[in-house]
């Protein structure tokens, strides 16, 4: 058998990624199942999947492509109400709840997907804060535009209108979306199941692209841009190819979540979240896989853990956030940990040299 | 004909490069960075397997030349013609595709990437690997990726480097980081090769290494060099056709011979006679 | 007429954004960082003048200045104990660390004021001035706004050239380590530029709030990025850039509101700074930066 540690870095990070969120699975589902864990957290567990496969797919904009998006929930908003307006106007038409839920994400997800290219043809042309600035601006107008927007659905097809429901002329049909109130009476078909799956393929996607020429080119272009048009690298095309890969995840992930809840409206994906999930992102480590998922588990669950604290959980979990920020990126303490660390580890060290050739140990200490 | 090495010469060079196209000219090239003129009237022809040294004092735009051929910068004026092709209107990635790789005078690797990465990064156009079996591995990924792997070995070989292939590109000693960046142009199966600087900041046994590196890079690829270098012996030694830049401008074209004992060359490195005298 | 009044609320609203935006893009041209937590201090000043005039009665112009040093002080402790420690860290460090203390602010301020909004009442007294008859009134908030934002304009120009501290803090955005090695104390010109912009947010929160006075602890995030986007808008890093940037979008927003739909005029605010970035990338007033090979 081949030693883990002989493995390439990214096959120790497939592994360990995808053994993780097995195991997970193999240890929540159960539970779940037989009631044995709460109900505040079972309810937890389709948004925990939803959030993770969220933070990866931006990770890949933000680790992998080194372009810092401020929009990222945009997306997710917009896999959302594509998805669910799918799923409801085909509730009739397919009956098996997994199948169409699987339709719902993948429409989502290739909405997500021709947005991230109509954004990103001219976004990707601007660099560092202003391309920050601009995906902020744009997850703000998709916010604002589906805020306006009325769909419903009859026997005839779909309805859309951005005055009124009145206006969208329907006789007996069912109301989709309805404004600022958001999606109303979705279906509540997502599954703790269905979530562990789009995270496993969010990771199949992402490792895969990270491990080939593209995904290859795309991290010459975060490295050194000037670089990597030298060798013949096409920056925009593989750009655009990191970009819609990340939205088309987004939006896959916020069909799924969109189908946990029975309303859902547009001001849910707002800057706020966009930031939440970069906050996952960037105490994950950008670029790391792993650490993502980790940091996205722990990030979502201490407002819950909290809780006990009532008013003051999100006050503390500010501080959390500022002091892990701190303690991680401060010289000083990086170097204060460091030295810790050495000097625990020299003391081992000479603690078990001690133990293993004792004489000389002893002469060693007489003479020090 | 306006040739690097001008014709006929003593040179070896245009005698055994002359019957054919030349791989790279430059027609009264020129850039002016908002009213200041950086390059001007810029024209040389490169042979198919010529060394050409680019030489001339600090701040005389070498870089920016290179900077020019390599579409970093647009040119103001003047053309391109890289192996009987404009390159005009074409982006730094499509030259590159074309024919034209280099190296940078700052070190530019993608240094949080292995070695083997950094060299299969430089044969990017010629890896046959589609999006699809990117995303999947499968339709012929691992045929693709092994070839990639074979050939990229084979260049860090000739480097002697095959054995810091899995390290970090950006922890390797100065000397290896710019073999790596030679290799890694190398990778994208250039017809020239652009060299800014390849011997600055290295030890004399380094030098001479290089040198003997640069010719093989000719002999083995069988393609044109052009180097920036302010090491004078290097220049001298290896470069058959050289071309000195001053103020933007060239002030002389020739053999190795002919540059040592150009006035005007002589003048833009130590001075006017004059000057000196009045100095001395 | 409405378009004259159009016009002016938008100068008036524009003003705001502007002194918002000025915050952001001396602390941004100076530590190079997007500091996000700017718009919270907006809300904290809001709610320390707020509180002095109505419990404590005091004059109005008392509560301003009462807010200006409540928002320069903790401009000041926030920058000491948040960023400073990040000085030679990479920007989305502190980018983050900004988020956390603007989690901070709003949920020490829910705490504090709680969840309902406070009603904010104007610290301009004096009737709005009526011109052609009754037919135009301009509000004497907008008087005060737009006097207080070209004052503000002014002196901070004059302070950059003319004062050394002013001259200290444009070496340090050009060049940090140069402006070092010159003598220039880096740590005190970042500490005064975030003393300043935080004064500024100050003023800017009160006279936000006697305009729209619904007072709640999430007040100043929407008006924060506004004017954050305000300041890319017209260039960041340059004051009159930024001035511009801020009453541009100011006018933007309440035209859009007026003539084209009141619930779409943030899309249109955004999409319009889109456009303006994609044909002028660093803002109308910004300097290209080339990157040197």
């Amino acid at each position: 058998m081949i030693k883990f540690r002989s493995l390439s870095k990214s096959a120790r990070t497939g592994i360990t990624s995808y053994s993780i969120i097995l195991l997970a699975f193999a240890i929540l589902f159960p539970l779940q199942n037989l009631g044995i864990i709460n109900h505040s957290i079972s309810g937890q567990l389709v948004p925990i999947c939803t959030y993770i496969v969220m933070a990866l797919s931006l990770n890949l904009t933000v680790g992998f492509l080194g372009e810092l998006s401020l929009g990222h929930a945009g997306f997710v908003s917009v896999g959302a109400f594509t998805g669910v307006i799918a799923a409801s106007s085909l509730q009739d038409k397919v009956s098996p709840d997994p199948l169409r839920l699987v339709i719902a994400i993948i429409i989502g997800g290739i909405f997500a997907g021709i947005v991230g290219l109509l954004i990103g043809i001219p976004v990707l042309r601007l660099r560092g804060d202003y391309l920050a600035i601009v995906t902020l601006a744009f997850g703000e107008i998709i916010k604002n535009i589906i805020n306006c927007l009325y769909v419903g659905v009859d026997n005839k097809g779909l309805h859309f209108s951005m005055t009124d429901i009145k206006s969208l002329g329907m006789e007996n049909g069912r109301v989709i979306l309805n404004g600022p109130q958001g999606a109303v009476g979705i279906e509540q078909i997502a599954s703790f199941t269905a979530g562990i799956i789009l995270i496993l393929f969010t990771l199949f996607v992402i490792l895969n692209l990270v491990n080939s020429k593209a995904g290859r080119a795309v991290m010459a272009i975060r490295d050194n841009r000037i670089a990597a048009e030298s060798v013949g690298i096409s920056i925009t095309k593989y750009k655009l190819t990191a970009f819609i890969t990340s939205a088309v995840l987004a939006g896959m992930a916020g069909a799924l979540y969109a189908m946990n809840y029975s309303t859902i409206a547009a001001k849910k994906f707002d800057f706020n979240t966009s930031i939440l999930i970069l906050v996952f992102v960037v105490l994950g480590g950008m670029g790391n896989i792993v650490g993502t998922i980790i940091s996205t588990v722990i990030l979502y669950m201490l407002p819950e853990l909290l809780r006990e604290f009532s008013d003051y959980r999100m006050l503390i979990y500010a501080i959390i956030l500022i002091l892990v920020m701190l303690v991680t990126n401060n010289d000083r303490i990086k170097l204060i940990r460091a030295n810790a660390s050495a000097a625990i580890m020299s003391w081992l060290r000479k603690a078990m040299s001690r133990t293993k050739n004792q004489p000389k140990g002893k002469e060693d200490a007489h003479n020090g | 004909m306006d040739r690097m090495v001008p014709y006929p010469s003593n040179s070896i060079v245009p005698e055994r490069d002359v019957d054919k196209r030349p791989v790279l000219e430059t027609h009264h090239l020129g850039i002016d960075f908002g009213g200041l003129t950086a390059v001007d009237d810029f024209s040389i022809t490169v042979g198919r397997s010529e060394i050409a040294g680019l030489i001339g004092p600090n701040g005389a735009g070498k870089t920016t030349v290179f900077n020019l051929l390599t579409n970093v910068y647009q040119p103001t004026r003047g053309d391109i013609i890289l192996d009987g092709v404009s390159t005009s209107r074409k982006t730094t990635a499509q030259i590159n595709k074309m024919g034209i790789a280099r190296t940078f005078q700052n070190i530019r690797l993608f240094a949080n990437m292995s070695v083997m990465d950094n060299v299969k990064i430089g044969m990017h156009n010629s890896i046959n690997q589609n999006l699809l079996s990117a995303f999947t591995h499968g339709f012929g990924y691992r045929r693709s990726e092994k070839a990639s792997r074979d050939e990229a070995m084979e260049l860090l070989e000739f480097f002697n480097m095959e054995d810091v292939a899995g390290a970090e590109a950006g922890a390797l000693p100065y000397g290896a980081q710019r073999r790596l960046e030679i290799a890694r142009a190398l990778a994208t199966h250039p017809k020239i090769i652009l060299l800014d600087e390849p011997a600055a900041g290295m030890n004399p046994s380094e030098t001479a290494e290089l040198m003997e590196n640069i010719r093989r890079i000719r002999d083995n690829f069988n393609i044109a060099v052009m180097l920036i270098e302010h090491d004078m012996n290097l220049v001298m030694n290896i470069c058959e056709g050289i071309c000195v830049l001053d103020h933007g401008k060239v002030i002389a074209k020739g053999s190795p011979d002919e540059i040592k004992s150009d006035a005007k060359v002589i003048e833009a490195y130590l001075g006017k006679k004059k000057e000196a005298d009045n100095n001395a | 007429m409405t378009f004259v009044s159009n016009l002016i609320n938008g100068i008036s609203l524009g003003s705001v954004y502007a002194i918002i935006a000025l915050g952001y893009t001396m602390v941004y041209g100076i530590a190079k960082m997007l500091n996000f937590a700017h718009g919270d201090v907006i809300m904290v000043g809001a709610y320390a003048s707020y509180c002095t005039m109505i419990y404590l009665n005091w004059h109005p112009l008392l509560s301003i200045l009462f807010s200006i040093v409540v928002c320069t002080i903790l401009g000041v402790v926030i920058e000491a104990f948040a960023y400073k420690p990040l000085r030679r860290a990479g920007s989305l460090a502190v980018l983050i660390t900004a988020i956390g203390v603007s989690y901070l602010l709003q949920n020490a301020a829910l705490l504090i004021w709680g969840s309902t909004p406070k009603i904010f009442t104007s610290v301009v007294n004096i009737k709005p001035l009526s011109l052609f008859g009754g037919k135009l009134t301009i509000t004497a908030e907008s008087i005060v706004t737009v006097a207080a934002c070209v004052l503000i304009m002014i002196g901070l120009t004059l302070f950059t050239q003319k004062t050394k501290m002013g001259k200290a803090m444009r070496a340090v955005s050009e060049d940090k380590d140069a402006a070092e090695l010159m003598g220039v104390n880096v740590n005190t010109t970042i500490s005064t530029t975030f003393a300043i912009g935080s004064a500024l947010a100050a003023v800017a929160g009160v006279l936000l709030c006697s305009a729209y006075p619904t007072l709640v602890p999430t007040t100043g995030s929407m008006p924060g990025i506004k004017a954050f986007t305000a300041a890319v808008f017209g260039g960041i890093g340059s004051i009159p850039g930024t001035m511009l940037g801020g009453i541009l979008l100011g006018i933007i927003e309440i035209f859009s509101k007026s003539y084209i739909s009141t619930s779409l005029s943030d899309a249109i605010v955004f999409a319009v700074l889109i456009i303006v970035l994609l044909v002028k990338p660093t803002g109308i007033l910004g300097k290209k930066v080339t990157e040197k090979v």
